[in-house]
């Protein structure tokens, strides 16, 4: 039979502030361990939480990013449990009356839009984080860091709405993009700043109930999360055939055996008593607000992508990498800006940029070359200064070095040479000296002609314009 | 009584408590009182009233986003009965 998935995904993003949700203590990452706390993230009896309005300004753009309606009128809930990184025994959340709900995002996969739901956008706060392995004691002892205890993320719910792992993949890179794009989240998986959790079932293509779904967690990286899915369809489609039936559990990937195995252990009660924070007023987001949010958005990245089709006329792959991050998008619109040439200057970023980052591991912001420096490049190539082949030479010179383009031009003698009658002179001499692939020529032999470039181009190092060669070799050769 | 021993066993496992016997007994009679007076309460007709969670009409109450000065680590973690490296330390316990 043939099946299909229903895709819930929960996604949990760490706010770029500086100071955690309710107390001033610093989020640093990678501080000495238990260095950022205080007793309010700590829970000590009798302490008040205090709102960062920082990190409701940062949510808030993220709801309307997201096309998300904000409730009006907020509040803050306990959710409680025991588990060691909560310190509290509670976890200051939001559970009736979120930030914000019922937004979207639209996703394209194998060229078809899908508009996937968002059901809700809200703000909770981060637990410690736990070590099981790599101190004196782990054997034995599980060691706990309350740093991360206390900052800000958002949760940002969909609606099952998804139905393949690729589709799951595009919804979670377009959402760290906007993430990124709003600067409020780093995006980074690897470090934990961005999670996602999964919820999944399968059902009888076309079918439309909902059958008993797994939880999935553990998921280190985007890839990791479409894998994970993967897996589980397969799993959960092999239990159903055999005629068992699928168990509601929570099951982790395993990235090294690329298999999601049920949790153990921590089998406690999903039973959390949510009620309103006593200690927290409530949070009225008015229109206004979110009005002056909204109007300090920057431009998203599928509205830049399009303006990059329309405003430079490149293709929709170009465009679609180019603003694949906001620093990468100015770098090329910085680029445009003085080469005037937005074909070329896609095609230097796109190949040889981020080739070149690639190999460095390092992102534009720290390229060692200006938006500018590549641009004079471009330009030197459109007034036939250089070729084409040899700005690849100069564009290296300039990563390396650092130097200008038009300097390592003059000091390597790389201008090209576009003197008519020296390339008469050069193409007489290479003709002459090779009479056997001439007599070839003159016999019909025409594939010789790119023998009779490649010599011409080798004598003059690269530097004569091919147009140029091409032209009188043709005459050269068709008189002799 | 509206509140059985069991619901009273569940309660303390939410809550990561132990209790003997005796003292079962004595929570089981004593949450039923509370239940019981809730029930009372629920009598009453609430109909147009909004579900209160503040009584102070005061709303969004923030700090600026500004680092402050954290605890010294000895202090932070001084009431820990366990720690080591700069941690506190728990029996160990393991996700998977
Ligand atoms: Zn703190």
């Amino acid at each position: 039979m043939d099946y299909e998935a229903v895709i819930g995904l929960e996604i949990h993003a760490q706010l770029l502030t500086a100071s955690k949700l309710f107390c001033g203590c610093s989020t640093r990452f990678g501080d000495p361990p238990n260095h950022n706390t205080c007793p309010i993230c700590l829970g000590m009896p009798g302490v008040l939480p205090v709102l960062n309005r920082k990190a409701v300004e940062f949510a808030l753009r993220m709801a309307v990013a997201l096309h998300c309606r904000t409730n009006p009128f907020c509040r803050f809930a306990r959710k409680n449990y025991f588990y060691p990184d909560l310190p509290k025994g509670y976890q200051i959340s939001q559970y009736e009356l979120p930030l914000a709900e019922g937004g979207y995002i639209d996703i394209e996969v194998d060229q078809t839009k899908k508009r996937i739901g968002i059901t809700r956008v809200h703000l909770e706060e981060d637990a410690g984080k736990l070590l099981h392995e790599g101190l004196t004691e782990s054997d034995s002892k599980s060691y706990i860091d309350f740093n991360r205890c206390g900052i800000p993320l958002i949760e940002i719910v969909s609606e099952p709405e998804i139905r393949t792992s690729e589709e799951a993949y595009e919804y979670l890179t377009q959402l760290k993009t906007i993430l990124q794009y709003l600067e409020i989240c780093s995006g980074n998986m690897e470090e934990g700043s961005l999670r996602c959790d999964a919820n999944i079932s399968i059902r009888p293509a076309g079918s439309s109930e909902f059958m008993t779904k797994t939880e999935l967690k553990n998921m280190n990286t985007f890839r990791g999360v479409q894998r994970a899915l993967d897996y589980e369809i397969k799993r959960q489609a092999e239990v159903v055939e055999k005629g068992g039936a699928i168990e509601r559990e929570t099951r982790l990937w395993d990235a090294s055996q690329q298999v999601t195995i049920p949790m153990r252990g921590k089998e406690e009660e999903h039973d959390y008593r949510y009620f309103p924070e006593p200690d927290l007023v409530p949070l009225v987001t008015d229109e206004s607000w979110v009005e002056e949010v909204a109007h300090t958005l920057p431009e998203l990245p599928t509205a830049k992508r399009d303006r990059f089709i329309r405003e430079y006329e490149i293709p929709k792959y170009d465009a679609e990498i180019l603003t694949q991050s906001s620093p990468l998008a100015d770098y090329y619109e910085q680029c445009v800006g003085y080469c005037h040439n937005s074909k070329a200057a896609s095609n230097w970023i796109m190949v040889e940029i981020l080739r070149k980052l690639k190999e460095d591991n390092i992102d534009i912001e720290q390229c060692p070359l200006s938006p500018r420096a590549l641009a004079e490049l471009i330009s030197l190539i459109d007034k036939g200064t250089i070729s084409g082949k040899i700005a690849k030479e100069v564009f290296e010179d300039m990563y390396q070095s650092q130097r200008s383009a038009s300097e390592i031009v003059q000091e390597k003698g790389l201008v090209q040479i576009t003197d008519q009658e020296e390339i008469r002179r050069v193409v007489s001499q290479v003709v002459e000296s090779n009479p056997k692939q001439l007599e070839q020529y003159r016999r019909g032999q025409t594939r010789v002609f790119g023998f009779f470039m490649g010599q011409v181009m080798k004598a003059t190092q690269g530097k004569a314009n091919p147009q140029l060669v091409n032209k009188i070799l043709k005459e050269i050769l068709d008189s002799s | 009584m509206a509140i059985t021993i069991k619901e009273v066993e569940y309660i303390a496992r939410l809550a990561n408590l132990e209790f003997s016997p005796e003292e079962k007994e004595r929570f089981t009679h004593q949450l039923s009182q509370i239940i019981d007076y809730m029930g009372q309460l629920q009598q009453l007709d609430t109909e147009g009233v909004e579900p209160t969670s503040h009584i102070i009409p005061v709303s969004n109450v923030f700090r600026e986003d500004r680092v402050r000065p954290s605890l010294p680590r000895e202090e932070s973690i001084k009431n820990a009965p366990d720690k080591g490296e700069g941690f506190v330390k728990v029996p160990k316990f393991l996700e998977t």
